[in-house]
């Protein structure tokens, strides 16, 4: 048929449902009343994401409407050993007649919900900054294909590389999907939650942008042996310690908070930042080699400007929590007298590694007194005691 | 690096697969499956390279359209019938989304395919992405359409009105219980696999019908994750397939899953598709035309059928069940005409029905005014308040109804009610389907079957419960759906902003109380409750009360 029938199309009517278009109780009533913003203005963070995840201690008049087999419901406060003040208040009984409980409630009715990203990730925030960082490593590395960069490297440098730069690329995975992922069913609000995601993503981001360049690294690099990293991973003597305590991050019994502790506390100053910053990032430029430094250098940034931003605001008010401090010190305390040894010997079996490039990297022991540092700033920054283990 | 193909980036990023050599990763959430180790491919081929660009240049077009909805006045040519029914449903469906998110975690652990996992965890970051920009979209509605009420305190409604209660189970069920049964079955074989598409394809085709181009813009964005989505479940539906063992827990997640999603998002995409909806035209699709072709023709024939091969139980009875309730028992008309009823307990407004609306129900539905015309006639002559009370406490012929204690929508379809004591307490259930599911899915053994990973049921059911014996005021006042001049109430039986044409919390409290039914149904002696459920049973179609016994 070729006669052009007719199409139906729904009719467009004005009908002046625009704001301001009348007077009337609520009409200029424009932002959420159900939750207090952190500073005088409400975010447009927060209006994207406060209260999303539901509370019996707030709203949520019928309470959780599934539970575990054992009983668990929704969030339990009890996935973690830290406390916020008012979490052993009891939750209020709902029941024939009761009302939905919300009037009077004081809110917010325990600490967890002050928590606030200073980073404030949402949707448009993590696709831009995801978006942008892979345009500008791919930049990177094209103008360093184009310019034959990749020829100045010394035979030992692309040793370095291709085995040690390429063995981080596992921890940065098992961290982002089986810390960060995995804890983000478990944190009692939903800023947590999101904040814990985001965390989760720059990892498999930064996994991936390490296997990629390995990738290209292969197909530029005449010899470049792509497969080197898992061997290495899987059983160079300098890698085993680390690897093991990577792996024992994922293993800790249900307590997201000492998960996400010892991995953006301990181990990212200790041995994250020591092999990034104080091995890799000291020693590529001597070695010839300027691009290896942008895409570690995308991942150090996600940890230290980011990450480590968002994980000391989520700890630090619980060691100065105004009912749990004493409490919550000892337990972060614990995690870290328990964590900090495992670090340092993980730290310590990587120093071969420091000999290995044609250009030395500063001593190891430098590199590892600036990784003690750094770590002690960030635990007094929690408002912790500097663990006495680190001087072992 | 960026001239390497994806397919060839997305082979070397297989390289990152973590076999545990010294620590296996807790395992946290348990499930009665078995998954055999097996190689297995990643089937969304993603890699976070090409992913952050593509997702962030789907952004552009939705922030772009978003500015020029504003710039270009959309909302001078919104129908404000639409509007309203986005108050309770962009209340509702970020906690889904996100939960779709909290639900990844219960996947790694007992899908023992590392290549599975990176689906997995692009799946979480698309539905943090759904989440948040599914609260930004009504962000916007609350800043620049005519009522904000409802937007304002959207969190808050959801949280204490029983639709969102109902709404909870498309998220909660994602999340809790058995980690398959949840994050896999009910997720994404039934909720993403079979009900996306009336979710993110039908309801934005009626909200650009109704002058809303702005919905569609955000949920066609989500929906172009969604099919990512269902290759995962796939994926993973498979694997539990290759073992035995796991067939008698996949047909009884199918028959929950399939039967609570219908319960669910049929009652309340097809009031928001049939009844939020100006636009008559003959041509335009019914819920039910546009359910026979998605549901039925496109999940049902050629997704799950095919299936049967490889071993899966396929719950024909209870697709046909589905249909049968839409298509003969008027479940969608059931719901929306409770909603009607019960306007005073939400936070949006419920627009009258018109003869154009009549023509067209009785064109699409055969019979339609016979059942529900009469209701709505007197539904529209009681909107505006004139000395009488809310329709709920007026005689128009319909016996407010008792409530599901499963999916927790009123048992509607009345004939369909089943009544017992289960845990020391007499519930109602809207189907036996229902009833089975409290009593026999939800449960540590399954035909004899050790189930210890099942969930449970929880939480204060009927929300009726928690307001017995109080005024309707008070409740209206305690769940905050109140203006701001304190007592102009946010529902509406119309959508007249007039002021003095307004219903006030004053207007509740000549009313009656409310009374629980259920809190009832438990008073009552052994003999009563017989003649109630006897009597229950003869009521309807459209909540009338049982003919008289002659
Ligand atoms: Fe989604
Ligand atoms: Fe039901």
């Amino acid at each position: 048929m070729t006669s052009a029938k007719e199409r139906s199309v729904p009719r467009v009517n004005f009908t002046d449902a625009e704001a301001g278009a009348k007077e009337f109780p609520d009409s200029t009533a424009r932002r959420y009343n159900y939750y207090t913003p952190q500073k005088r203005k409400q975010t447009h963070y927060e209006d994207v994401t406060v209260e999303v995840q539901p509370d019996p201690r707030h709203y949520l008049s019928q309470g959780w409407i599934y539970g575990f087999a054992n009983g668990e419901v929704g969030y339990p406060l009890t996935w973690t050993k830290l406390k916020a003040w008012g979490q052993d208040k009891p939750e209020p009984e709902r029941g024939p007649g009761t009302g939905g409980g919300g009037k009077g409630l004081d809110w917010p009715a325990h600490g967890w919900h002050e928590f606030r990203d200073p980073n404030e990730e949402w949707e448009m925030t993590l696709y831009r900054y995801g978006a942008n960082v892979v345009r500008q490593l791919n930049a990177n590395i094209d103008f360093a294909r184009e310019a034959k960069a990749f020829d100045q490297w010394n035979p030992n440098w692309v040793h370095f590389v291709e085995h040690h730069v390429g063995a981080w690329m596992h921890i940065e995975h098992i961290l982002g999907l089986y810390v960060f992922s995995h804890a983000n069913r478990s944190g009692p609000t939903n800023m947590h939650n999101t904040a814990i995601v985001a965390n989760g993503m720059h990892k498999i981001r930064f996994a991936q942008d390490l296997a990629l360049y390995n990738l290209t690294l292969s197909e530029e690099i005449e010899d470049f042996d792509g497969a080197a990293h898992i061997e290495t991973w899987n059983s160079d003597n300098a890698w085993q310690p680390v690897r093991k305590l990577v792996e024992a991050l994922p293993a800790i019994e249900n307590d997201w908070g000492e998960s996400i502790f010892a991995t953006n506390v301990v181990f990212e100053p200790l041995v994250g930042e020591l092999f990034r910053s104080n091995l890799v990032q000291q020693a590529a430029a001597g070695n010839g080699d300027f691009v290896t430094p942008t895409v570690v250098g995308a991942g150090e940034h996600d940890y230290s400007q980011r990450d480590l931003r968002m994980t000391i605001a989520m700890f630090e008010p619980r060691a100065s929590d105004k009912e749990f401090a004493e409490h919550n010190k000892e337990i972060m305390q614990g995690w870290l007298s328990k964590w900090v040894p495992q670090a340092l010997e993980a730290a310590r079996a990587l120093q071969p590694l420091w000999s290995q490039p044609d250009f030395k990297p500063p001593r190891f022991e430098d590199g590892l007194d600036r990784a003690k540092a750094r770590f002690s700033g960030i635990v007094s920054d929690l408002g912790l005691q500097v663990p006495k283990e680190l001087n072992q | 690096m960026s001239r390497q193909s994806v397919a060839k980036a997305h082979q070397k990023i297989q390289e990152l697969s973590w076999e545990p050599l010294y620590h296996e990763p807790v395992a946290q959430y348990g499930t009665d499956y078995t998954f055999q180790k097996a190689q297995k491919k990643d089937p969304l081929k993603q890699v976070l390279r090409s992913y952050f660009p593509m997702q962030e240049e789907k952004d552009h077009r939705v922030y772009g359209a978003s500015d020029g909805a504003i710039r270009g006045n959309m909302f001078r040519q919104v129908q404000e019938r639409w509007l309203e029914w986005q108050k309770l449903f962009l209340s509702i469906i970020p906690l889904p989304e996100i939960s779709a998110a909290r639900a990844m975690p219960l996947l790694f652990r007992n899908v023992p395919n590392p290549e599975l996992h990176n689906g997995q965890a692009i799946q979480m970051i698309d539905e943090v992405r759904h989440s948040t920009i599914q609260q930004n979209l009504k962000r916007l509605y609350m800043n620049n359409y005519i009522d904000p009420a409802g937007f304002i305190n959207s969190l808050r409604n959801f949280q204490n009105d029983y639709c969102g209660t109902i709404g909870r189970q498309f998220a909660e069920g994602f999340i809790t219980g058995d980690a398959i049964t949840a994050a896999s079955i009910y997720l994404t074989i039934v909720a993403e696999t079979a009900f996306t598409n009336t979710l993110f394809v039908a309801m934005p085709a009626e909200a650009a019908a109704n002058g809303d181009y702005l919905l569609p813009t955000v949920f066609h964005s989500v929906q172009s994750d969604e099919s990512r989505h269902i290759s995962n479940g796939y994926a993973t539906l498979l694997m539990a397939l290759s073992d035995e063992s796991n067939h008698q827990l996949l047909e009884r997640d199918l028959r929950y899953a399939w039967w609570n999603n219908h319960r669910v998002v049929d009652a309340a995409i097809g009031t928001f598709i049939e009844y939020g909806t100006k636009d008559r035209r003959k041509e335009r699709e019914s819920y039910a035309e546009m359910w026979r072709r998605w549901i039925y023709d496109d999940y049902y024939r050629s997704y799950l059928v095919p299936l049967e091969k490889y071993g899966l139980v396929i719950p024909h009875d209870l697709i046909e069940e589905a249909w049968n309730q839409i298509w003969n028992k008027g479940y969608v008309h059931e719901v929306a005409q409770f909603f009607a009823t019960g306007w005073l307990a939400n936070y949006w407004r419920i627009d009258s029905m018109t003869d154009e609306d009549f023509e067209w129900f009785e064109f699409k539905y055969p019979g339609w005014y016979d059942r529900y015309g009469k209701w709505w006639e007197n539904y529209n002559r009681l909107s505006t308040p004139n000395g009488h009370h809310p329709i709920v406490a007026e005689a128009v012929d319909y016996v407010y109804p008792h409530r599901c204690w499963v999916c927790m929508v009123p048992c509607l379809v009345r004939e369909d009610m089943v009544m017992d004591k289960v845990d020391g307490q007499w519930r109602t259930y809207c189907h036996e389907m229902c009833a089975w599911t409290d009593t026999t899915a939800f449960r540590p053994t399954y035909e004899g079957r050790e189930t210890p990973n099942m969930g449970r049921l929880t939480g204060k059911r009927e929300w009726e419960t928690l307001y017995h014996g109080w005024n309707w005021a008070d409740v209206v006042e305690d769940m905050g759906y109140v203006r701001d001049d304190g007592k102009t109430m946010t529902a509406q039986p119309s959508l007249n902003l007039d002021p003095k044409k307004m219903w006030t919390t004053d207007h509740l409290r000549r009313m009656g109380p409310l009374l629980s039914p259920n809190v009832i149904l438990n008073e009552m002696s052994d003999d009563e409750r017989k003649a109630f459920h006897a009597d229950y049973i003869k009521q309807g179609p459209a909540g009338r009360p049982a003919p008289a016994d002659k």
